[in-house]
């Protein structure tokens, strides 16, 4: 088994916060696992993207060679089209249909989404709303993980778990948004891919 | 069947197993200057609290250099780590290291940025190891970066000369598990008794005597930790010698049971002669794969005349002569592409870093740029950190950047030049690190030059590290080194305070001398962070 995952979004937006859920649980679980990351001024507000490879077997190069990756996971539209070149021709892309506009020359919403169906094996989750529906507005990252999940050689309870772990310092509402950001997003992906 | 490892395990950057290994090594300090991607390192050591182990940010690499210089002398082992550019920086202290020799083993993990992540270069350490003839380890995992260490201590020890570990962005930020050892005991205090740290000529022509005679122990002792290993099969046309990670995108190229040519994985320098010479008898051509300069690939070549293998690499563009290395190019370059589908493409926009919402350099570059208008728009010399960004539009506001420094002493030479007004921008963390040396200058001289110092309070673009001069104690400094009173200005940095900002530079601007205005707000994210921990304290309290 191999799953090889570019993690993509602008910084800011909690993708770090994934891999690092993901390494967790994938290290539980026994898996082998190389996550590289970007820090520094990349983070400002910029492009920001990790490459996340889970194996049972030893992995050997930090970064996913272009046309190999197994899932795009973004949190933001435009991102997800930036890092396509990396997807396998059966790959999945899971990306946010909400747009992160922090640059001038945005290109319309619509053309970069109708970019992005044209991918065969694609899901497009509504983050704003489910992420509001969940009762937090930051917990787009968490909605993003939760579609993912059908995904990934990774139990969907195991990764709940964890989530709950992870916020568990911010105090219980912030735990049972993120739990239900976790859910809408699985079940909004599940919906779609049936 | 997954086997969970025997040995505790961790999941860390490449940065942190360094750290985890020299804190295993039994370090009694560690040293650095915040500086992507090197900065995790100390911060991992830092993070865990160890009562014996000293761990406090210094003011610059050089100081840091010493630092850990200073703990080798007294007997004790030390790590120091820095980026790549911070080597330049401490290269004084890093190149006469070599002829002082070491007492306690002194490890300098240097973190190189190949494709200029977050970098204004992309310089390859080797050459510094090299240049300073101190052996070099280049790791190339994360399990590799933990066990090296240790072995660098060890190797430092025993030579009594300090050891580089050589890494590059892409183990620096990868995560992947580690085993760990057991840890080992500090050393003891026991000062140095030698008169070889006393580098007067009649000492140090020994000592340097002593270290070129000591390169044949170099040798011998990275050929025991077999720092250059065969792979692949015995003979072929074409032979590979790649080095560090570069290990790693290769043997990502081959599959499962799939032969590989004759390949060299070398991660220790002074490369192993024997090994070297074993390969290239065994191959027509060769192939060199380095994440960095093409350090070994230059040496490989010799004089065109005297080349009787053809070498392949960064210089004849089977690699691209700059940037990242990636797996992309290693399979290009063994003309092994041909698995990738055209991506469905779409309107896509470049997102470069921006400053942040809120932040208050944003504020202060735009009452420079109104105070500056009179005098067509002028020029501004500025510094490294997260004020660089204000190169980019919508600021536009800065005219250079070059080295920790840079701004002030800049500022200087244009001001002698005729330029004026002469107005040079730095971060307060920067100002300490390499301003105030500049600012020195000015102060003698009364150069008519404006210093505007950006005191955010924290290290900004390196996630938030702890400044060594803020606020009152800034100002202090600042009067302190001999700035005038009347001409070292305090402003706020904020929307409202634009006119007040905007009258103050322009006052400065007039005063034929040395000014310096602070513009002091905390950094946005430094907020954050603030609020953030305090919360976490309450919600733990709570829990209580």
């Amino acid at each position: 088994m191999k799953c090889d995952i570019i993690l993509c979004g602008v910084g800011g937006q909690g993708i770090l916060s994934i891999a690092a859920l993901l390494d967790m649980v994938a290290l539980k679980e026994g898996l082998h696992i190389k996550q590289a990351e970007v820090h520094g001024m990349a983070q400002r507000g910029g492009a920001v993207q990790s490459h996340l490879r889970l194996a049972d077997e030893p992995i050997h190069s930090d970064l996913i060679p272009r046309g190999k990756a197994d899932l795009i996971l973004s949190v933001e539209p435009m991102e997800a089209l930036r890092y396509l070149g990396h997807m396998k021709a059966d790959g999945a892309l899971v990306s946010s249909a909400s747009p992160f506009v922090n640059i001038p020359d945005y290109p319309k919403i619509e053309k970069v989404l109708q970019s992005l169906r044209r991918v065969g094996n694609h899901v497009l989750v509504d983050t704003r709303a489910l992420a509001r529906e969940a009762g937090h507005p930051r917990t787009e990252n968490t909605v993003m993980l939760g579609a993912a999940t059908p995904f990934l050689p990774l139990p969907p309870e195991r990764l709940k778990e964890e989530l709950a772990r992870a916020f568990e310092s911010k105090g219980q509402r912030v735990i049972d948004a993120n739990e239900k950001a976790f859910d809408l997003g699985r079940e909004a992906s599940l919906s779609r891919v049936g | 069947m997954i086997k969970k490892p025997e040995t505790a395990a961790e999941m860390l950057l490449g940065d942190e197993a360094i750290a985890l290994g020299a804190i295993h090594a039994g370090i009694s300090g560690a040293f650095a200057y915040p500086g992507t991607p090197s900065t995790e390192i100390f911060e991992f050591v830092e993070r865990q609290k160890h009562p014996d182990i000293a761990a406090r940010w210094s003011t610059n690499e050089k100081v840091a250099f010493e630092e850990a210089l200073g703990m080798s002398y007294a007997g004790k082992r030390a790590l120091v780590s820095m980026k790549h550019v911070g080597l330049n920086v401490a290269a004084d202290a890093f190149v006469n290291s070599g002829i002082t020799g070491v007492t306690g083993g002194l490890v300098l993990a240097v973190a190189d940025d190949p494709g200029m992540h977050s970098s204004q270069n992309e310089q390859d350490s080797r050459y510094y190891a090299h240049f300073a003839m101190i052996p070099c380890i280049e790791p190339s995992d994360q399990q590799q970066a933990y066990d090296l260490v240790r072995q660098a201590f060890d190797i430092s020890e025993r030579l009594a000369l300090p050891v580089m570990i050589r890494i590059v962005t892409r183990l620096a930020h990868s995560r992947a598990v580690v085993r760990t050892s057991a840890p080992r005991p500090q050393n003891p205090l026991k000062p140095s008794e030698s008169r070889s740290w006393i580098l007067l000529p009649s000492i140090a022509r020994d000592g340097y005597r002593r270290l070129v005679e000591k390169q044949k122990e170099v040798k011998a002792a990275l050929a025991e930790v077999q720092c250059c290993r065969r792979h692949g099969v015995e003979k072929g046309p074409l032979g590979i010698i790649c080095t560090g990670i570069a290990w790693n995108y290769l043997k990502e190229c081959f599959g499962e049971g799939e032969e590989m040519p004759p390949t060299l994985h070398v991660f220790g320098y002074p490369v192993c002669e024997n090994e070297l010479e074993e390969l290239l008898a065994s191959v027509d051509e060769v192939l060199l794969l380095e994440d960095g300069y093409p350090f070994l690939e230059d040496k490989l070549r010799g004089y065109p005349t005297r080349g009787r293998m053809k070498v392949h690499g960064r210089f004849d563009g089977t690699v691209p002569r700059t940037g990242e290395l990636t797996p992309d190019i290693v399979l290009g370059a063994l003309n092994r592409t041909g698995h990738e589908t055209p991506p469905p493409s779409g309107p896509l926009a470049p997102r470069p870093p921006a400053l942040c919402s809120g932040c208050p350099h944003a504020d202060a570059f735009e009452a420079m740029k109104v105070a500056l208008k009179p005098f067509g728009g002028g020029r501004v010399f500025a510094d490294i950190g997260c004020y660089t960004l204000g190169a980019l539009p919508p600021y536009e506001a800065i005219h250079s950047c070059v080295d920790m420094g840079a701004s002030i002493s800049m500022a200087i030479g244009a001001a002698r030049a005729g330029l004026s007004p002469a107005v040079a921008v730095i971060g307060d963390s920067t100002f300490v690190h390499s301003g105030m040396t500049g600012l020195m200058d000015a102060i003698l001289e009364d150069t008519p030059v404006t210093l505007v110092i950006l005191d955010n309070s924290t290290v900004g673009m390196t996630g938030g590290q702890k400044t060594a001069a803020s606020g009152p104690n800034l100002e202090k400094l600042v009067k302190g080194l001999g700035v005038p009173e009347e001409h070292v200005r305090i402003v706020n940095p904020i929307s409202r305070e634009r006119d007040t900002i905007t009258r103050v530079l322009n006052e400065e601007f007039e005063h034929q001398g040395v000014s310096v205005v602070i513009a002091a707000r905390i950094c946005i994210q430094e907020i954050k962070r603030v609020n953030k921990a305090k919360k976490a304290k309450k919600a733990e309290e709570e829990a209580k």
